[in-house]
């Protein structure tokens, strides 16, 4: 692991590195420089499978964290390369070419972040959500509740507590 | 205008559709050559809700799409308005015919990221929770395949024996079908009395039925003509795709996670995976009547192996204020599918950032689906989606 | 032909109709041209009739019959569907009761809603249960189709089904054991003999607030108002 951390260091701009298990690192890298080192490691070191793509709404810090899970097959480790891209018309190279199954995860990613990936095919279609109006529904600004209830008709006669004050007032009186 | 002209001026398939210059076929459907046509989400043979939109030439499908949602929860933003504790029995919902794999999951990336230690009596109870688990899916989904190929005697044996594991699971943790009985830290409570007395009549029952059914289907001369040969998985498809699990193993490449990553006690514990490479709906079933039979094995080493008392569950902070460092991780284990996993990112609250489920339903049920019915028969897609285990709501959570 | 592929417009845009129902003109196979309105052709726009009550012994006869015959739509909406198989096979066995799964609306006149309803499920169990023929029923299984259960925050599931479709029998839990779905069944056996069970046309007679309803969550309403 760490042989394949000091090789990638040497060529790709490593921000930030979180080493979480002997078989599990993550690295943080420039948005210019992802879909190259992800193919690096596709070809070059082994990491032929896929695992996940996935965004992380940073909203405070004005971005989205995108993240590549990599696995290899033969050492059975996993690298996560981490890149963080603009919240505002967020949009990020298409990797499509790399592995078939990844225009799936493009297109929900479109859908429930709205992140666009420019040529990634179908990635404009409805996956999951369909005649969707608000904005895309896991970003953190979009508060589900209030749209819940505002949408829905919620059953009058439901108690609404606070799960902390209630668990509290149940299960830990003295706490 | 006569109706059998028709028939002979289309009467030859094997020339279209014709392949455009991108590679991709020319489907006309005002040619009256091509039909579409929507498979599901109400139709007996969709496992689950989801549908497809098939477009065929006769009974063959030359272009096929899966659509999804039907299911959609949003559990992960529900997640991330959720103490950690809260997550739990929502977690479990995210897939239901195996909601165990989740439970764990979820509580080995609050363990990890929190640094807690399981004790080794909770290491074991939750080997033979997931094995069982297992078994119960497998009990309904071996025989399920026969019942896709109008063999439907042998679910109804299965489903029985799944029934008793059910009560077995009733016993241990109370619940039929969603368990929550693996908590951070540990699990929720020891075996009951007589418990292993009771799981090994099962398990000699399910022996019986291991037996019965591969008279029942693998020598069944029309179950044979129909699944040889169909929807082959090519070994370069694995990766490319995306291939997890017994639909892996079918094609000659091992990956079974308790095998390639050990988690829990699956190290100590004395097994084999089957793989073979044909990699067509027979072999895949194959595989999987193999793992059944493994996996009665493994539950016998598991309660053999197992100490009859111990520490169950370690020390956890009060989880009504439990805040949990910066950090993510990416834990996975074995379900019966295949490879399932979670991503969770952490932000010092105490509600997690963000948590993604990753199923190999996820692969299997979108691009290799939509790749494996091109030039399959109308009849045969129940076949082919059973045969990959798609599970819906592990695709859209 | 040519002519005809560039009506359909290549970019999807978020209509009221989907491409496949707009108007269009069609080459048959023998060369002449056809035109056609899906919506209006395929569809049938009038408005739902109610089925008609009978009195006295006849009604008490019918209600007998149909009580006991009990065919279910085989489909599975939501996470209760895996409390289905159990019933169909030996341990709770319901064919005892005369209940029995079908694989078609048509022949069916019981429609289980087995859990959450996302929006875009919801839409086509409208339509099963539109297509159903009346006398018809439903059970609403598990907690989330009372008052959200679980998911009473979510933004794609409903909170309450009476207000989109009209429900015969709640069966509470989450999720409810083959027992419950078992007791569910005697219970609308009861209802049925009862006379109480007639849903249906309560249905029919408030047709405008259900659609109303149903269309404020479900934004691209592309089908017809009523669906035979």
């Amino acid at each position: 692991m760490q042989k394949i951390i000091q090789d990638i260091e040497s060529r790709y701009s490593v921000s930030e590195k979180e080493i979480r298990r002997n078989n599990l690192c993550f690295l943080t890298i420039p948005k210019n420089q992802a879909i190259s080192l992800v193919t690096y490691l596709r070809d070059y070191q082994g990491y032929s499978a896929f695992t996940l793509l996935t965004a992380v709404d940073w909203i405070e810090e004005g971005h989205f964290q995108l993240t590549y899970l990599l696995n290899n097959p033969t050492n059975y480790t996993e690298i996560g390369v981490r890149t963080m891209i603009e919240r505002d018309h967020a949009t990020m190279e298409s990797a499509h070419h790399l592995w078939e199954s990844m225009q799936t995860y493009q297109r929900e990613l479109k859908e429930m972040f709205g992140i666009d990936f420019p040529g990634s095919p179908r990635v404009d279609e409805d996956f999951i959500l369909e005649g969707w109006t608000d904005i895309p529904p896991y970003r953190r600004d979009f508060d589900t509740k209030k749209y819940a209830e505002e949408t829905y008709f919620p059953r009058p006669g439901r108690e609404t507590n606070d799960p902390a004050e209630y668990m509290k007032s149940k299960l830990f009186p003295n706490d | 205008m006569d109706i059998r002209k028709i028939f002979q001026q289309y009467s030859d398939r094997t020339s279209y559709p014709e392949i455009g210059e991108d590679g991709k076929p020319i489907i006309d459907l005002s040619s009256h050559k091509y039909l579409k046509m929507w498979q599901g989400p109400q139709h007996p043979g969709v496992t689950g809700n989801m549908s497809l939109e098939l477009t065929v030439c006769g009974d063959e499908i030359v272009e096929s799409k899966t659509h999804v949602g039907y299911l959609h929860r949003g559990f992960e933003k529900l997640m991330e308005r959720r103490k950690f504790i809260q997550c739990f029995p929502t977690c479990i919902r995210m897939c239901v015919a195996e909601p165990d794999p989740n439970e764990y999951l979820l509580a080995r990336c609050v363990e990890e990221l929190s640094g807690i230690e399981v004790p080794e009596m909770a290491q074991w109870l939750r080997t033979l929770v997931l094995e069982m688990a297992r078994l119960q899916v497998l009990l309904r989904g071996v025989p399920g395949q026969g019942g896709t190929f109008a063999l439907g005697l042998g679910y109804q044996w299965g489903n029985y024996i799944r029934d008793l594991i059910l009560d077995r699971f009733e016993e241990l943790t109370g619940g039929r079908v969603y368990h929550m009985y693996i908590l951070p830290g540990g699990v929720r409570g020891l075996l009951p009395d007589g418990f292993k007395k009771r799981m090994e009549e099962n398990l000699k029952l399910a022996d019986e039925f291991v037996k019965s059914i591969d008279d029942l289907m693998y020598s069944n001369s029309v179950f044979k003509q129909r699944a040889k040969g169909l929807a082959v998985i090519p070994k370069e498809y694995i990766d490319k795709y995306g291939v997890y699990g017994p639909s892996a193993r079918a094609a000659g490449v091992m990956r079974d996670v308790r095998k390639t990553n050990p988690y829990l006690k699956y190290a100590e514990l004395d097994f084999e995976p089957y793989t073979t490479t044909e990699s067509d709906v027979y072999a895949r079933s194959r595989v999987r009547w193999y793992d059944l039979q493994t996996t009665i094995d493994l539950i016998r080493q598991i309660m053999a192996k197992m100490p009859e008392k111990g520490e169950i569950k370690a020390p956890t902070p009060n989880v009504l204020h439990w805040k949990i460092p910066k950090g993510e991780t990416y834990v996975k284990c074995e379900s019966s599918r295949g490879e399932y996993g979670m991503y969770m990112v952490t932000d010092g609250s105490d509600m997690p950032r963000r948590v993604n489920l990753k199923g190999p339903s996820y692969t299997h049920a979108n691009m290799l689906l939509e790749k494996l019915l091109i030039n399959a028969n109308i009849a045969d897609t129940a076949g082919i989606m059973v045969s990959l285990a798609t599970c819906p709501p592990e695709i859209e959570r | 032909m040519e002519k005809e592929n560039k009506n359909i417009p290549l970019v999807k845009t978020k209509t009221f109709i989907n491409p496949e129902n707009e108007k269009r003109s069609v080459t048959a196979p023998d060369g002449s041209i056809i035109e056609i309105d899906p919506i209006k052709d395929y569809f049938c726009q009038d408005r739902p009739k109610e089925y008609k009550v009978r009195s006295g012994a006849v009604e008490k006869f019918l209600n007998w019959a149909r009580a006991e015959s009990l065919w279910v739509l085989g489909f599975g909406t939501g996470c209760g569907s895996i409390e289905i198989p159990p019933l169909v096979t030996p341990r709770f066995d319901m064919y005892r009761y005369g209940v029995q799964m079908r694989p078609t609306p048509r022949q069916s006149n019981v429609f289980i809603i087995s859990g959450y309803l996302s929006v875009k499920t919801l839409k086509r169990a409208i339509r099963s249960y539109e297509q159903m023929p009346s006398p018809k029923y439903i059970i609403a299984l598990g907690s989330c189709t009372i008052n959200g259960g679980m998911y009473w925050d979510s933004y794609n599931t409903i909170n309450r089904l009476d207000h989109y479709m009209p429900v015969d029998v709640y069966i509470a839990g989450c999720m409810p054991r083959p027992e419950a779905l078992l007791a569910g069944f005697a219970k609308l056996k009861e209802l049925i003999k009862a006379g109480k069970a007639e849903k249906a046309n309560e249905y029919v007679r408030n047709l405008d607030w259900y659609k109303a309803n149903q269309k404020k969550i479900i934004k691209d309403w592309n089908m017809p108002d009523y669906n035979w």
